[in-house]
């Protein structure tokens, strides 16, 4: 796993920034090397970064409620541009609209409270079972 | 007051001077049992709530006169849905409201943006123009009610709008009360929902102090928040910190424009946070109180009581709920109101046991304000003013996070060169801020990974986790696509002209820095044009803040 490449990304308007520094935090103590974009991305822009960085997993960080409309358009232009990296979504999502993010291609969903070895051990598996890892 | 003219009061003396001018409750303030109970306890020359440094409390009198206020924060949708959410907040007992914005309006793009996408409407209301302003407060006396806007950025304009609507219903702007939060030094340091960069920011905000301290007497034009500076993952000391020394800055911006500090600061008032630490939070608020007073009386020359009285709205935890077992949530809530009410706060939103999972259903909003009202009515909390006052363990926890406090202000104090304002900017600027509670957050999270703090439901006591969820709000996509038709009607039947005419006078306004921008840009929004609009206008002026990403 050493060296894997981690994308963390803000898409949208959300300002709210602890959890993904946190995770970032988090992942980097795991081995991951972690970029991470800074706030007010687009879909457009997170794939194009991902895809230039060549990482091994995008993770999106969204608590405002606009996770059913952002989170599928990252996934979408990521493989726009050929690339089937593993989109993981953290965050304020309910349950109800977990079965649709899973459809919409979503590798994996965190939410409040997941500790960091459910984080880091979510992160590997997608990893794991990523075709392009 | 007759005291031998040989001494000084002592401060039971002066309480007592200034509790028996303060009107009294009808209750009973008695124990269950029947025992009586005195407005406050306390040696004769000790601290009292009402006398400086008022560390038990701004007024003498406390809940005897006027329980807090229960302020319900609500917003979403449509204004017309929230304008439904307030008027059913009212009919529940509510005593005044709070409006949440949803992100497009946070950052002053219209709903119509590209990058609006998938946000309106979601956190809060959705404003683009004066419509959805008239609309959201439609049938409510707002010269009877006081209303708070949580909103900072765009806060100049949003209250613009306010004002506008306000008299356009026929409410003259000397009878609104009510805050803006308008804290934008906070957005930099923790929320993030920043715009312009910090000066010219600052700029908007000595405008709309200069114009409330001159036309407003009942609004207080600067909620200075520590709230979010804590949800961002702060400790305690630095929510209390730093939100100080923002107040701070604030003070000595409105000196350097000239304003007398006792004409501006008695309506600054202060948002803190009610984590789940209870006595912590209760010293918090009391070395707070203690803190102002001394820096508005040596530092800044103040002379009214009324600047040295801190005053403050407080917020339950919203970092401490779990998604897991969420009805465990309204304990916590019930836990971290107390510590609120036991230190003195004005008013108080609980929050709803769903929210680490979606917005509040109606149902848990009212569960949430439900807990209020057990606090105020049932338990006899509010009988005695600064109950903890006294005690060996508070006292000395109040003392170590003033002094841990003062110790952070000498930092910032010196970063900016025997100046606070400067100091805050360039503590902002460098990242000081958010670097430091970036690592307090990681800090606290590797606690609870360690097992060395415990959150029920999520490191301890997991059983019952996959129970049945409880049932959530959902919010469809059907709201974006009515707030942008709302838009494009209000744009087509406006005259485009007038629009265009007082947006020009905004620019060449804002172009000359000792201007007051409220006159341009209340006449801005009474043309119907919109906050993109005015915001765009505004940033073609001031430029863009970024923030450099850092981990």
């Amino acid at each position: 796993m050493a060296g894997e490449r981690i994308l963390i990304a803000k898409v949208g308007l959300d300002g709210h920034d602890r959890g993904i520094k946190v995770v970032a935090r988090i992942l980097r103590d795991a081995g991951y090397e972690v970029i991470y974009t800074g706030l007010f991305q687009t879909p457009e822009t997170v794939a194009a970064a991902a895809i230039d960085e060549d990482v091994d997993a995008i993770g999106l960080s969204m608590l405002s409620g606009a996770h059913m409309t952002l989170a599928p358009l990252v996934v979408d232009e990521v493989r726009k541009r050929g690339a089937d990296i593993p989109v993981v979504l953290g965050g304020i999502v309910p349950d109800h609209d977990l079965d649709e993010l899973h459809r919409a291609g979503i590798a994996a969903v965190l939410t409040p409270g997941a500790t960091a070895e459910q984080i880091v051990s979510e992160i590997a598996g997608v990893l794991a079972e990523s075709p392009a890892g | 007051m007759a005291t031998p003219s040989n001494r000084e009061p002592s401060n039971r003396e002066l309480w007592e001077a200034a509790f028996s001018d303060a009107p009294v409750r009808d209750d009973d303030f008695s124990t269950m049992s029947g025992i009586p109970l005195d407005a406050v306890y306390g040696d004769d020359d000790g601290e009292f709530p009402g006398v400086y440094p008022y560390t038990r409390g701004p007024y003498a009198s406390m809940y005897r006169s006027k329980l807090w206020t229960m302020r319900m924060f609500a917003g979403f949708g449509t204004a017309e849905d929230t304008n439904w959410r307030f008027k059913e907040i009212i009919r529940a007992g509510g005593t005044g409201l709070s409006t949440a914005f949803d992100m497009p309006t946070l950052l002053g793009i219209d709903s119509d943006h590209p990058m609006a996408l998938g946000e309106v409407g979601r956190c809060g209301v959705a404003i683009d123009t004066l419509a959805d302003m008239e609309d959201l407060y439609r049938g409510i006396d707002l010269g009877e009610i006081t209303t708070s806007m949580t909103i900072n950025s765009p806060a100049a304009v949003i209250f613009a709008m306010f004002v506008a609507q306000a008299e356009k219903a026929g409410t003259p702007r000397q009878r609104l009360g009510g805050t803006l939060q308008n804290d934008i030094l906070k957005e930099y340091q923790a929320q993030k929902e920043f715009v312009f960069p910090p000066r010219p920011s600052m700029r908007l905000v000595r405008d709309t102090i200069s114009f409330a301290a001159a036309e407003m007497p009942r609004w207080h034009a600067v909620s200075i928040s520590g709230y979010h500076i804590r949800e961002a993952g702060s400790t305690a000391v630095e929510e209390l910190a730093f939100t100080l020394a923002n107040g701070f800055a604030y003070v000595e911006l409105a000196l350097r424009a000239g304003l007398d500090v006792d004409a501006f600061a008695p309506r600054l008032s202060f948002f803190f946070n009610a984590h789940i630490d209870f006595f912590e939070e209760i010293a918090k608020y009391r070395a707070a109180r203690r803190i102002w007073a001394r820096w508005m009386r040596e530092r800044y020359g103040a002379s009214s009581p009324r600047s040295m009285q801190l005053r403050f709205h407080c917020q339950t935890a919203g970092v401490s709920l779990t998604a897991q077992q969420p009805e465990v949530n309204i304990v916590r809530t019930a836990i971290e109101a107390l510590a609120g009410v036991l230190g003195g706060a004005q008013s108080l939103h609980t929050n709803s046991m769903d929210e680490a999972l979606a917005l509040p259903t109606e149902k848990a909003a009212r569960i949430a304000l439900r807990t209020q009202q057990v606090l105020a009515h049932e338990t006899n909390v509010a009988h005695v003013a600064d109950p903890l006052g006294g005690s060996h363990f508070v006292e000395s926890l109040t003392d170590e996070i003033e002094r841990q406090a003062e110790e952070l202000f000498e930092k910032i104090d010196a970063m900016g060169d025997g100046s606070m304002l400067e100091g805050v900017i360039r503590g902002i600027e460098e990242n000081w801020f958010q670097r430091r509670i970036a690592d307090s957050a990681f800090e606290l999270e590797r606690k609870l990974n360690d097992g060395r703090r415990t959150t029920i439901g999520v490191n301890r006591f997991t059983e019952g986790n996959d129970d049945d969820p409880i049932e959530l709000l959902r919010i469809t996509g059907e709201d974006e696509a009515r707030q942008r038709k709302r838009l494009d009607q209000v744009r087509h039947d406006r005259d485009q002209r007038a629009v265009d005419a007082a947006l020009g006078r905004l620019r060449s306004d804002a172009a000359d820095p000792e201007v007051n921008l409220m006159p341009a840009l209340i006449d801005a929004v009474r043309t119907y044009a919109s906050l993109g609009e005015i915001m765009a206008t505004l940033e073609a002026e001031f430029g863009r803040h970024v923030e450099v990403p850092t981990i």
